[in-house]
């Protein structure tokens, strides 16, 4: 038998993984990454001539649960049209059975990767205003997103921003027939394990962005209030990376209200976290951090400090055309 | 002549007689049910088929571990799989608890812990013959390789065990492709995936080398790479005591991540 040194056992493994692409109308051209499921490779679409990427499962699906969870992530994403969120071209089944589907290729980085060539302050709360807007559209289609974190952010080329890997996505139980019909009966895992009336099931997320709830299996019990703790947790990663001295004390409460342990004391929804974030940035009050008197009568002064200069400079000219009389 | 053909060894013989096809029924864990078997056959067979994939790994672990010369080495293994065989360790693994493969290296480290050569050599006896396993090979390879630190053992037995079931599976597939006359299957598959450089070149010099047509290139890749995991697989099913473990390993063996 031949012996393997260990850097041929390497690329045998990464051989092993790459997908058969005979019969599907795409050739294979190289691994983009790891997702929760299975790989994701770039591939060229052969009729229509351009890139794309393919998610495929990993080769390990005895029972069909893995093919189930892709097909379902395949037909949340295409539900959620929305300039945040990476649009799903094609679903299809490999030679060897595996399910894939192919989605838009997006040129750029990941947030985490990303996050050292953002700005200041400002341009690091407008990216976080995006990832917002993606997440609220998810919210008011009652998908839940459940594993947002730096790594499942893109950021384009052009500043713009999607949300990725939606393999953990929860239903909430709003759904009209025809989602329920298009979404198919298939739970996302926790569900699946337990069945959501127990109220406890299997933990999926990532530590350190799972909400609390989440972290400890509380499947009923996760909302979009779970999605507000893990965006607390992104702004949080977003605002540590500013490196401009400390965090503004506003900022820091939004961060603290987001990722509240008790989910009753976060935001209530995605637009009200964003909302707060806009008015930092408008230099208007936010709600996660109540002011005194005189740091209210302060903001106030700046606000109106062009009325106010404009008041002071004719009070001065006046009071020296008297003196001067 | 393919670079893998050679002339066999005995070590050769008992992966050929023990890797055909066929060699257990398509049952899953039919390794582990069939070495707690009454019948003595067919639990000699099932510890063979464990033997081919793990004496590698336990010869070397046991050198580098615990610091055996290769004589000692030798006969600790030739023991372990020996106590293996008669003395029914196997009746005692439980897949809920712990892999087969950790439960085999805790094995060996009981065994060399508890060493006492003379009550060994007593008991094994004169009767018993030796395994006719290839320690030159393994200890050649042990040279070249990298000694890791103490705190890194367990990961060496695992690679050591990758590279095991790794090359039982790639000797299965270079079988298998001769029987079918798709040598040129696996020979593209040894200079593109496995040889250094070959991912260096494109399709079209690949093809120019072997004579074919990119698209015969993609898709004998394609079908040399399928086969593999298959044979991959099918190997892990039978070593693994359960679902969850099946899947864990299949990480470790292929990176796949699975839930």
């Amino acid at each position: 038998m031949k012996w393997l040194s260990d850097q041929a056992l390497d690329r045998l493994r990464a051989a092993a993984e790459m997908p058969d692409l005979n019969g599907t109308g795409y050739a294979l051209l190289d691994k983009l990454g790891e997702g929760g499921m299975g790989g994701v490779f770039r591939v060229q679409d052969t009729t229509l001539g351009r890139q794309v990427a393919l998610k495929v499962i990993g080769i390990i699906d005895s029972n069909g649960e893995l093919s189930a969870r892709l097909l379902r992530e395949a037909k949340i994403i295409a539900r959620l049209e929305h300039p945040g969120i990476v649009p799903v071209h094609d679903v299809g089944t490999l030679p060897d059975g595996r399910v894939f589907y192919t989605m838009k290729l997006v040129q750029g980085q990941r947030l985490d990767q990303h996050a050292a060539e953002l700005g200041g302050v400002p341009e690091r709360l407008r990216t976080f205003q995006k990832i917002c807007e993606a997440v609220s559209f998810a919210h008011a289609h009652d998908v839940v997103h459940r594993d947002l974190k730096p790594q499942n952010i893109m950021v384009g080329r052009f500043g713009e921003v999607l949300v990725m890997d939606w393999g953990l996505a929860k239903l909430l139980n709003t759904r009209t027939a025809m989602d329920a019909e298009n979404i198919g009966t298939e739970k996302a895992p926790d569900e699946q394990a337990l069945g959501t009336d127990t109220g406890h099931g299997v933990i999926l997320g990532t530590p350190g962005y799972m909400a609390p709830e989440q972290a400890r299996g509380e499947v009923a019990a996760i909302g979009p209030r779970a999605d507000v703790y893990s965006l607390g947790a992104v702004l949080k990663f977003l605002l540590d990376g500013a490196g401009s001295g400390p965090t503004p004390k506003a900022l820091a409460a939004i961060a603290g209200k987001a990722t509240a342990e008790d989910a009753e004391q976060r935001y209530g929804s995605v637009e009200e976290l964003a909302s707060d974030v806009a008015h930092y940035l408008d230099g208007l009050p936010v709600r996660a951090y109540p002011e005194g008197p005189i740091r209210r009568a302060w903001r106030w002064v700046i606000k109106n400090r062009a009325w106010i200069l404009l008041i002071v400079a004719y009070l001065v000219m006046r009071a020296l055309f008297i003196l001067w009389r | 002549m393919s670079p893998i053909a050679r002339s066999h060894t005995m070590q050769d013989d008992i992966h050929l007689r023990l890797r055909g096809p066929g060699t257990f029924p398509a049952t899953r864990w039919s390794l582990i049910v069939a070495a707690r078997s009454t019948h003595s056959e067919e639990r000699q067979r099932a510890l063979e088929v464990l033997i081919a994939a793990y004496w590698k790994p336990v010869y070397k672990y046991i050198r580098l571990r615990w610091e055996k010369d290769n004589e000692q080495a030798k006969d600790l293994t030739q023991d372990f799989f020996f106590q293996l065989l008669e003395k029914g360790f196997l009746a005692t693994y439980d897949p809920q608890r712990a892999r087969l493969r950790t439960f085999l290296r805790v094995c060996v480290d009981r065994l060399v812990a508890n060493e006492d050569k003379a009550a060994r050599r007593l008991k094994r006896g004169g009767e018993v013959q030796f395994l006719p396993l290839d320690f030159e090979s393994a200890e050649g390879e042990l040279r070249s390789a990298e000694i890791p630190s103490p705190e890194r053992m367990d990961d060496f037995f695992e690679r050591e065990w990758v590279r095991s079931v790794f090359s039982l599976s790639l000797e299965r597939l270079r079988q298998e492709c001769e029987t079918r006359g798709k040598q040129t299957h696996f020979r593209l598959l040894e200079f593109y995936d496995i040889d250094e450089g070959g991912k260096e070149l494109t399709y079209e010099q690949v093809g120019r080398q072997f004579g074919l047509k990119i698209s015969d290139v993609t898709n004998y890749l394609a079908y040399a790479r399928r086969e593999f995991r298959r044979i991959v697989l099918e190997q892990l099913r039978e070593m693994t005591g359960s679902e969850e473990e099946f899947r864990r390993e299949a990480r470790t063996l292929l990176g796949v991540d699975a839930p």
